[in-house]
């Protein structure tokens, strides 16, 4: 009880203080995963509205394929591409290893697979209701992609925030590939885990409140201008 | 709304005179789903001028046929030929359709006009105008920033008809554009048509509304069970009908 009544003190007291060092930390965090989340959509959307929309030999296969990826284990993804961006591997001459950079490669690796997978049932449950419209006007499923993704957007936000809850949550990955160096690839989860092993439970858990605090006020700032939103266009 | 223009302008004949994709060829029309026969021989042709009503009890084929005509399903057998198009591009780009269900774009009023006048390649600093225009000619102008999904069921349907209107398209399918309607939507929607019609689109609709069918059709398709029993004009249809099924349909009471 006293740690955890101990970590609210020293939650509250890092925001009221505006800790330099919590204020970095979260910078580095919120632009390590915001980046991912950004190249991961720009990915994701057309991947998986192509996937929705064309039949092609082993759709089905890749499919399957992208809906398991949506668990890969970040530990693994940030081995994988550890092995990439080391000196000996094939992308080590970049000298991308221990940077933010790498960070945001590997986030974007773990939340691509989501925000594709799940934009692909959004825009293949659409499609049901706008082929035979959208092909009497004229467009086929490609001529249709960019009015289908508009359509779905509110849905679609909802892929992006579980995209972006996953990127700021996790851990291994940016451990292995960012190093948790201080003021370069510290970021919230591997400072918590680093006061874990040092012991210093009560840092820990504060640090681990104002994450949550965090997501929570992402979320919510969200949902309630998707609502209103939604309320105006349905 | 601004539909008061006088019905006699022999704009009908301006369709036929101008290039045309008409005349419309069906011949042997099959479409099998799931190993049942659902379109079983049907063959006809179409030509210019004429309001044709498609009729026939729920489950007849109606929809099957105006979806395969207008190219949206591919039929087991038998071919659809536009005979006065150059291409299968100039055949689908002067046809349009509306659906029992208008699939209406999450965006305003005008927007969706505006896209399907950019998917027909209507030049850019056309289309604002083509669209203000259809939308004051269907009684929507007022809507014209509303977000479409937020019109009544009736709106919708007017907004999908002048969504096709302004495409200005030669054949014009109706697939029970009014079955979901109000008396006064359905009028509204009729006179949409009518009006449409006067300025020479082919209009080409399922319905299984009798007063419906008897007000708008020059000549009538009866289908019954996947197969074509008539094609006669309307007025010899309604009067006296040549098969025992279009007599029973007429009467209330056809079995199947």
């Amino acid at each position: 009880m006293t740690d955890i009544s101990a970590a609210f003190a020293t939650a509250i007291q890092l925001l009221i203080t505006l800790d330099a060092n919590l204020i970095e930390i979260v910078g580095l965090s919120l632009q390590v995963s915001i980046s991912a989340v950004a190249l991961a959509t720009v990915i994701g959307l057309p991947m998986g509205a192509a996937l929705a929309l064309f039949k092609f030999p082993g759709r089905g296969t890749l499919t399957v394929m992208l809906n398991a990826l949506m668990g890969l284990p970040p530990v693994v993804v940030g081995l994988v591409v550890y092995l990439l961006l080391s000196r000996s591997g094939p992308l080590g001459v970049l000298g991308l290893l221990f940077t933010p950079t790498a960070m945001i490669i590997a986030q974007a690796i773990l939340v691509t697979p989501i925000i594709a997978a799940l934009t692909r049932q959004v825009v293949a449950d659409l499609w049901v209701e706008y082929a035979e419209q959208m092909r009497s006007l004229g467009a086929g499923p490609l001529r249709a992609v960019p009015a289908l993704l508009y359509d779905a957007r509110f849905t679609l936000v909802t892929a992006v925030l579980a995209g972006f809850g996953r990127a700021s949550a996790e851990v291994g990955a940016v451990m292995i590939v960012g190093g948790n160096i201080d003021h370069v690839t510290r970021v919230m989860t591997t400072a918590i885990a680093l006061e874990v092993s040092k012991g210093d439970l009560a840092l820990a858990l504060g640090l681990g409140i104002v994450l949550i605090g965090l997501s929570l006020a992402i979320n919510a700032a969200t949902f309630t201008a998707k609502q209103r939103a939604e309320a105006a266009w349905t | 709304m601004d539909l008061t223009a006088p019905n006699a302008a022999p704009s009908a004949h301006r369709a036929s005179a101008a290039n045309t994709i008409l005349p419309l060829r069906v011949e042997g029309l099959a479409y099998d789903a799931n190993g049942q026969r659902l379109i079983d021989g049907i063959t006809f042709t179409l030509d210019a001028g004429p309001r044709t009503v498609i009729l026939g009890p729920n489950g007849a084929g109606k929809s099957l046929l105006l979806r395969l005509c207008h190219g949206l399903i591919a039929p087991s057998g038998g071919t659809v030929t536009w005979q006065g198009a150059t291409g299968n591009a100039d055949a689908a780009t002067h046809q349009a359709m509306v659906f029992q269900r208008p699939v209406l774009l999450r965006r305003s009023v005008i927007a969706n006009v505006v896209y399907g006048l950019k998917l027909k390649g209507t030049l850019r600093a056309e289309r604002a105008e083509i669209a203000a225009d259809v939308l004051a000619r269907t009684g929507l102008a007022r809507f014209k920033d509303t977000p479409a999904r937020l019109l009544s069921g009736g709106e919708q349907q007017k907004l999908a008809l002048a969504r096709t209107w302004a495409l200005r398209p030669q054949v014009l399918f109706l697939d029970e554009p009014t079955s979901n309607l109000d008396p006064a939507a359905t009028h509204a929607v009729e006179s949409i048509c009518q009006h449409m019609h006067d300025e020479g689109t082919r209009l080409i609709m399922t319905t299984h509304d009798l007063g419906q069918a008897k007000r708008l059709a020059d000549d009538v398709l009866f289908i019954h069970k996947g197969r074509l029993l008539e094609h006669s004009p309307a007025n010899a249809f309604f009067e006296t009908p040549a098969s025992g099924e279009a007599a029973a349909f007429l009467r209330g009471d056809l079995r199947w």
